[in-house]
C-alpha cells in the first residue's frame, strides 16, 4: 500500500477517507484535522492560553504534542487519581512527555494529586461516599480541570477526546432518549457563565485508532493498560459496537457524529441557547464559588463527606 | 511468528507468512480497533508478515 500524497510506502490506511499515508503525510493529515477543528469551531486563536488535560493516555499526549507544534501557548494539568500502580506509571509517563517534548516548548505542566487533597484515592473515596468510582473520578477531574483554569486565568481547555469518545457517548445518549444531554455534545462549549472556563474538543475529527498511530508513528511514550476501573464500562461496549460498524461500513462514526453536528448546528444557536439556559440555573456554589444548580456542588459535598468518614 | 497482546498482556506464536489482516481476522481482532506494529514500525493491513518477525498488535480502544 502507497501514500496517497506522495507515493511512497504507507504505514496506515484510512479506510473512512479511501486514503493511505506514509508517516510525514500522515502527520500533516492530523495536524489539519486538527487546525480545521479549531477554526471551524472558533475553538481558540495562537494568542489565547490554553490547558490541556493530560491523563498520560496517547489521547491527551498527542492533542498536547499537536497543539504545540501548531504553535499554540498550551500547558497541562494532570489529575493523579491515587490508583495504585496504574496512576504511577501514567505519571511518569506525563513527566517524561513534559520534559522530552512540552518543556523545550517553554509550557507549564500543573499537578493535582487526590490523594493529598481529599486523604484517599479514587477508589477508595468512592467506597466512602458510596458512589460509582467513574463518576466520582469524573466530578474530580471536571473540578480540578475548571479550577486550575479559572484560578490561572486560562482562555480556555481543552481535552482529549476524540470521535470515536464522542460518537461512543452520543450513541449512549441516544440509546437512553437523554435528550438533555445532546446540547453538550459539541466539540465547543462556551463559558456560559462566571466561573465556568470554555472548553473545546480539537481532536474531535480524529479516530482513535487514527491518534494511536500518531503516538506510535511520532515515539509519544503513552500508557497503553486500560484504567482499571474502566472494565465493563458501557462505554467500551458502545466502541466495540461502533468499531465492528466502521470495519464493514467505513465512515460510519463521522456519519453518526458529524450528522448529529450538523443536524445540531441547524436546529438552533447552540451557543446561545446554552448560555441563556446555564445562567437560568447556575449560581456560585456557597463553599467553593464554582458554578452549580445546587446550593453546595457536587464536589464540595462530596470532599465534605469523604472528611467526615475518612479514616485520618 | 512471535505476537504480543494486550488487555491482558500475553505473547502467542502463530505461523507465518501471512498478511498483517489475516493475522487479525485469525485472532478474531477488529481492524478499526487495533494497530499492527513490526518491530518497532507501524503496518499496513496489506504487509506480509514472516515467522521470523516481532509483532505487537495494540488495542487503541481506551475507557474514555
Amino acid at each position: 500500500m502507497n501514500c496517497t500524497k506522495c507515493k511512497t510506502k504507507a504505514v496506515i490506511g484510512l479506510p473512512r477517507h479511501n486514503a493511505a499515508f506514509c508517516k510525514g503525510c500522515f502527520n500533516g493529515f492530523v495536524h489539519d484535522q486538527v487546525a480545521r477543528a479549531i477554526k471551524s469551531e472558533k475553538m481558540c486563536g495562537k494568542e489565547d492560553r490554553i490547558l490541556v488535560a493530560v491523563s498520560g493516555g496517547k489521547d491527551s499526549l498527542a492533542l498536547w504534542d499537536i497543539l504545540l507544534k501548531l504553535g499554540y501557548r498550551a500547558d497541562a494539568l494532570y489529575v493523579n487519581l491515587g490508583i495504585g500502580p496504574y496512576s504511577e506509571q501514567s505519571h511518569a509517563k506525563v513527566t517524561k512527555f513534559f520534559e522530552a517534548v512540552a518543556a523545550p516548548h517553554g509550557a507549564r505542566l500543573h499537578l493535582h494529586t487526590v490523594e493529598q487533597e481529599a486523604g484517599a484515592g479514587i477508589k477508595e473515596l468512592a467506597q466512602l461516599i458510596h458512589r460509582p468510582t467513574c463518576s466520582t473520578c469524573g466530578t474530580i477531574k471536571r473540578y480540578q480541570f475548571n479550577h486550575v483554569a479559572i484560578e490561572q486565568h486560562y482562555d480556555v481547555m481543552a481535552t482529549g477526546h476524540n470521535l470515536d469518545d464522542e460518537a461512543a457517548r452520543l450513541l449512549g445518549n441516544v440509546l437512553h432518549w437523554q435528550e438533555e444531554y445532546l446540547d453538550k455534545q459539541g466539540p465547543a462549549l462556551p463559558a456560559s457563565v462566571e466561573g465556568f472556563a470554555k472548553k473545546v474538543k480539537p481532536l474531535y475529527r480524529l479516530s482513535e485508532r487514527e491518534l494511536a498511530a500518531y503516538a506510535v508513528l511520532n515515539r509519544i511514550d503513552y500508557i497503553v493498560e486500560e484504567c482499571p476501573m474502566a472494565k465493563g464500562s458501557k462505554v467500551l461496549l458502545y466502541k466495540e459496537v461502533l468499531n465492528r460498524l466502521e470495519t464493514e461500513s467505513p465512515g460510519t462514526k463521522q456519519m453518526f457524529y458529524w450528522g448529529f453536528l450538523e443536524k445540531q448546528s441547524k436546529k438552533q444557536p447552540t451557543a446561545t441557547s446554552m448560555t441563556e439556559k446555564d445562567r437560568a440555573v447556575l449560581h456560585p456554589c456557597t463553599s467553593c464559588s464554582q458554578p452549580t444548580t445546587a446550593e453546595v456542588c457536587s464536589y464540595c459535598k462530596m470532599m465534605a463527606r469523604a472528611k467526615t468518614v475518612a479514616p485520618r | 511468528m512471535q505476537v504480543q497482546l494486550s488487555h491482558p498482556a500475553r505473547t502467542v506464536e502463530v505461523k507465518g507468512p501471512k498478511r498483517a489482516k489475516e493475522l487479525l481476522r485469525e485472532l478474531n481482532l477488529v481492524v478499526e480497533a487495533h494497530l499492527v506494529i513490526k518491530g518497532a514500525d507501524l503496518v499496513t493491513e496489506d504487509e506480509m508478515l514472516y515467522d521470523s518477525d516481532q509483532i505487537e498488535i495494540r488495542p487503541v480502544i481506551s475507557g474514555g
